[in-house]
């Protein structure tokens, strides 16, 4: 069993991660806000339930899935299991890997970073159905591992593993129509898109 | 009918894209792939776009805890703590029963 005091400071080390994840869950700060509270307040009170030395971070993320999943998510009209496009491999590669080459010599991470804006890379997740958004989360924005998602989540690593690519695919789809809507990249049959990984 | 000294094809490779970049490869997987990338342009374009892709998510996908919330956190845990720690009836702060 963990001492309070010990673990509170550990924990509130790990807002800034949860309050990220709350906001892209709950989509608004007030739900992000309450969300992340009623976290906290259960970890405290379930403390003597966690074990020093174990995975704090994973074991508060936890706590705020299942949260957001029991209490925020019948909030929101979106339907729990909304299936998505199938959308090919590689989808913003194909179409915009070539431009960092083509507009300067600035590095591929210099013009990724550049490309989409905060707000777009922040709506692009929101817009993903919550069984694929939530291991996006996990994943790509916490670098949790596929184990610790699916102890997260409980479900088995190989629909982590499908959710989690589903998603990223979805995901790039939404960052190309962006792109396309700021001018940034050509339509589909004007562009030359990328050989070689087809 | 994996074979070691067979060299990885394409898109075996690029199938294996997020496993590598995830780091949930074995390193007998992880060693094939790294050595495709070493002689395959094509390949280490895309999987270094993907990286970078990920790194941009990462790193954008944050929001500023506000300090408001931090307090009122901090507050709600101390009046938590006053009742698990000192469980006295008149302790006022409404879990105990007077």
């Amino acid at each position: 069993m963990a001492e309070p005091d010990t673990f509170i400071d550990d924990a509130m080390e790990y807002m800034p991660q949860l309050y990220s994840a709350a906001m892209r869950m709950t989509h608004n700060a007030a739900d992000a806000e309450d969300l992340v509270q009623e976290t906290y307040l259960k970890a405290y009170r379930g403390f003597s339930n966690f074990e020093a030395g174990t995975n704090l971070r994973a074991w508060l993320f936890r706590i705020l899935t299942n949260t957001y999943i029991n209490s925020y998510r019948s909030k929101s009209r979106r339907p729990v299991e909304t299936e998505l496009d199938d959308v090919e491999d590689f989808y913003l590669y194909r179409r915009m890997g070539g431009l960092e080459a083509a507009r300067s010599s600035r590095s591929a991470e210099d013009e990724l970073m550049d490309w989409f804006s905060d707000a777009e890379v922040k709506s692009a997740i929101e817009a993903l159905p919550d069984s694929f958004r939530i291991p996006v989360i996990l994943s790509d924005v916490e670098g949790f591992s596929y184990k610790e998602i699916s102890e997260i989540l409980d479900v088995p690593i190989g629909t982590v593993m499908s959710r989690l690519h589903r998603g990223r695919k979805s995901l790039q789809k939404q960052l190309h129509d962006y792109a396309l809507e700021r001018g940034l990249a050509e339509d589909e049959n004007s562009s030359q898109g990328r050989d070689g990984i087809d | 009918m994996t074979d070691d000294n067979t060299p990885l094809n394409c898109e075996r490779a690029l199938a294996e894209v997020y496993t590598f970049l995830d780091g949930e490869l074995t390193d007998e997987k992880r060693r094939h792939i790294a050595s495709h990338l070493e002689s395959c342009t094509t390949c280490f374009e895309a999987f270094d776009f993907q990286t970078e892709l990920q790194m941009v998510i990462s790193t954008k996908a944050r929001d500023q805890v506000p300090e408001t919330l931090r307090m009122r956190i901090a507050e709600k845990i101390s009046y938590l703590r006053i009742d698990i720690g000192q469980n006295r009836p008149d302790d006022g702060h409404g879990l105990s029963q007077a």
